[in-house]
């Protein structure tokens, strides 16, 4: 495992399990149990598999990533019609090891100075909360964290994060609706120098990835970062909704594409989806995975963790 | 890009077409393929199993066993099956009383607020003092300053209430409407997780205080599959009475609205297609169904060429053509930003069935090289635009200079005006007929066309 359990963090896993469970209480299907069922009847029929395979659907997997887990299953030595001896360790292993791939948390580097990250999504993803749970995140480990409005274009953006500026302690830098966002942006990243600032975290307006000119926004802003120091933005950080199907694949293909993206976050954990897109995205992409969210307080976000996401996903062991 | 089921199934069922009959056994991998690319548009697998046993029960009798192309009327089959399940009586979002009250909720980043504006924008019409809006999420910071700022946009009015407990704004906002005579009263609540038992109280009790006409569930066209449990759980908390379905300008292919709408069965009233306040259609059916199957939207292309295309220019040009008035670049220009408005053309291209995005590519047309196009026009001067003989060896040097390109480039762009004006002029003297003719006759290297 890639994260040190010297984390002072690291009961939050276990925070992000409780808030899981409590999905599981409202008939959250247990997915772990169904495949146990399935694989245990010494049997491996075209049915069965046909039954693993929509059960894997339903959590959002995805054709791809399902396909790749069920042959991973067949590849498995076993007497012919038989069952598995343990199929869903072989399950639990692929899902978690794919996980473990993308398992990387973001750290704070001491330099450069500023850490500048720049947020991107689709529309209702949730950006400006991510944002704002960060920089509680941020705050409480003792960074100065400056918040910048890059979303110009929907109503209220401005005060949404302003308030979560407030709520933070952190400074906001924006510009009137309407205003040039990578303006406000390239404003925040000098203001920031000028202030000693530890991290920046620009937001952006939402946009789907298929309006072309609103990506070209993106790359605009990016690149006019970049003229502050080419390193800058240090992470771009795409938010996407676990709660979305199969689109959000296209999401971060799209993204990445026009962006490079170097990480993802991950949010609404704490409903009934599963999340099970970020396999076929992990398969993919490789995204590294840095945050999950789980509600909309400033403390319910999690670092990713895939031992975590595996239960989450497939669900707890049994105690 | 996903193979669209047409083709899958046109390839699966290519053998069956000889023998004239189809059995169960060649159904079974048809029918499979079917469920796969439901599932891969999002549709809810209980709702993806009952429908593809619909399908066979229909295909197994006559209809596909007598057609030349079993593929394709397999196909149409599950296509008609779609129209009929997302399909639904009376839409309308009708008025019932005065204030008819329309109460809006959802999951988070549904879309709430910005489908209240745009509903209230399209309700009120031409009658802007009908409507009256009212957010009631006092959790999300700055919501109500968002359907505040977007009211006033709309120029419609949005209730103001001192309270922070969502019940008494309610209360107080439909006090207001009916003391002021609205027509309309359009409440917004905060975005909730249906298992938060707190939160769906608290939608119960606005609920109970403003007792809607209309409850609409508002759901993200590119939900996943647990859409159905979230609208159920809403549906039996709440008694709903129709579906507004968000973000379907994007490229998800939506079934999440067919799982909800097969689940509750309620009717799917309108779509929310894009950022603008304007941008909320009547819900069509039959085009969702070719979305869902990935059919490829026709329809959807004609209208976003309609929607995009600015017809008081075009018909600017297109008069100046007709009195032989020679095009200068200004109309050149104009021309150049229509297609780039399009998303280029192989954006346009991509839209369209069975055309190969990659050769169109290759048009040269596409978003940058347009951009690159308008930007050394723009470099010019008023008058080198009415009059490019002007444009001599040490101008272009300077308009190369303006744009930051080539000079390579400003001959191109020259080039390309001449023969557009040139054609131009052709189809001034000819009428519409020869010139038609003439592409016929000269399919290659068109003009406008850049090679590389």
């Amino acid at each position: 495992m890639k994260s040190s359990n010297a984390n002072p963090r690291d009961n939050e896993s276990g925070g992000l399990l409780k808030k899981l469970r409590s999905g599981l209480k409202w008939g959250k299907q247990r997915l772990r149990n169904d495949i146990a069922e399935l694989l245990g009847r010494g049997r491996w029929s075209d049915e069965d598999r046909e039954a693993l395979e929509e059960r894997l659907l339903q959590a959002d997997v995805g054709v791809a990533a399902t396909t790749w887990l069920i042959d991973e299953l067949d590849a498995q030595p076993r007497a012919a019609a038989s069952g598995f001896t343990d199929g869903l360790a072989v399950i639990e292993n692929c899902v978690l090891s794919l996980l473990q791939r993308i398992e990387e948390p973001l750290v704070i580097p001491e330099q450069p100075k500023p850490f500048v990250i720049l947020v991107v999504g689709v529309n209702g993803t949730g950006k400006t909360t991510t944002i704002g749970k960060l920089a509680q995140r941020f705050a409480t480990d003792g960074h100065s964290v400056l918040l910048a409005a890059g979303d110009t274009f929907r109503a209220a953006a401005v005060e949404q994060l302003s308030a979560w500026g407030q709520r933070t302690g952190s400074t906001v830098v924006a510009q009137a609706q309407g205003a040039d966002p990578a303006a406000v942006i390239f404003d925040a990243l000098s203001s920031a120098s000028a202030r000693d600032v530890d991290v920046v975290i620009a937001d952006t307006a939402g946009r789907l990835h298929t309006a072309g000119g609103l990506m070209d926004e993106l790359k605009k802003i990016k690149r006019v970062m970049s003229k502050v120091d080419e390193s800058i933005p240090h992470e771009t950080l795409l938010v996407l909704d676990a709660s979305q199907g199969q689109n959000a694949l296209v999401q971060a293909r799209e993204f990445h594409d026009a962006l490079g993206l170097t990480g993802l976050a991950v949010t609404k954990l704490d409903g009934t989806a599963k999340g099970g897109i970020l396999l076929a995205i992990a398969k993919e992409l490789g995204l590294p995975v840095r945050y999950v969210g789980t509600g909309e307080g400033a403390e319910d976000i999690a670092t990713f963790n895939a031992r975590a996401y595996t239960d989450a996903l497939l669900g707890e062991p049994s105690a | 890009m996903l193979r669209t089921l047409t083709e899958k199934l046109t390839t699966a069922l290519n053998g069956v077409t000889g023998r004239g009959r189809i059995t169960d056994e060649n159904i079974r991998d048809t029918v499979r393929e079917i469920r796969m690319a439901l599932l891969e548009a999002d549709v809810a697998l209980p709702v993806a199993k009952a429908f593809v046993e619909r399908v066979r029960s229909r295909a197994l009798g006559e209809e596909v066993a007598r057609s030349l192309n079993p593929g394709q009327s397999f196909v149409k089959i599950v296509h008609d099956e779609l129209v009929v399940v997302l399909g639904g009586e009376g839409s309308e979002i009708a008025r019932q009383a005065n204030p008819t009250v329309v109460m809006l909720v959802g999951l988070q980043g549904a879309g709430k607020t910005t489908t209240a504006a745009k509903l209230g924008n399209k309700l009120a019409g031409k009658r802007r003092d009908d409507v009256l809006l009212v957010s009631t999420d006092v959790h999300r910071p700055a919501a109500r300053e968002q359907l505040a700022t977007l009211s006033g946009e709309l120029e419609l009015d949005c209730f103001d209430s001192s309270s922070e407990d969502p019940v008494i704004i309610a209360t107080e906002a439909l006090g207001a409407a009916r003391e002021k005579k609205y027509r309309w009263l359009i409440v917004d609540t905060a975005g909730r997780l249906h298992v938060d038992e707190e939160m769906m109280a608290e939608a119960k009790a606005v609920y109970a205080a403003v007792e809607p006409h209309e409850t609409l569930f508002i759901v993200d066209t590119m939900s996943g599959q647990d859409a159905v449990n979230s609208a159920r759980s809403f549906h039996e908390t709440l008694k709903l009475t129709g579906v507004i379905a968000t973000k379907a300008d994007g490229d998800a292919r939506g079934g999440a609205i067919l799982s909800v709408r097969e689940i509750t069965g309620l009717p799917i009233k309108a779509l929310g297609t894009g950022e603008q306040t304007d941008a909320l259609e009547i819900f069509d059916p039959q085009r969702m169904a070719s979305r869902i199957l990935g059919m490829g939207d026709v329809v959807g292309l004609v209208e976003q060429v309609q929607a995009k295309v600015d017809q008081q220019a075009a018909e600017k040009v297109a008069a100046k053509v007709k009195r032989g008035r020679r095009l200068d670049l200004e109309d050149f220009r104009a021309q150049l930003e229509q297609i780039r408005n399009l998303g280029g053309l192989d954006e346009l291209l991509d839209k369209i069935p069975g055309v190969d995005a990659a050769a169109a590519a290759k048009s040269g047309m596409d978003e940058v090289q347009i951009r690159r196009q308008i930007g050394i026009i723009n470099s010019m001067t008023p008058a080198e635009r009415r009059r490019p003989e002007l444009i001599n060896g040490s101008r272009k040097r300077r308009i190369a200079a303006g744009s930051g390109l080539a000079i390579q480039d400003v001959n191109r762009v020259l080039k390309q005006h001449k023969q557009l004006a040139k054609t131009m002029k052709q189809v001034a003297k000819g009428g519409m007929e020869r010139f038609m003719g003439r592409i016929q006759a000269s399919r290659g290297p068109g003009q406008g066309g850049r090679r590389r």
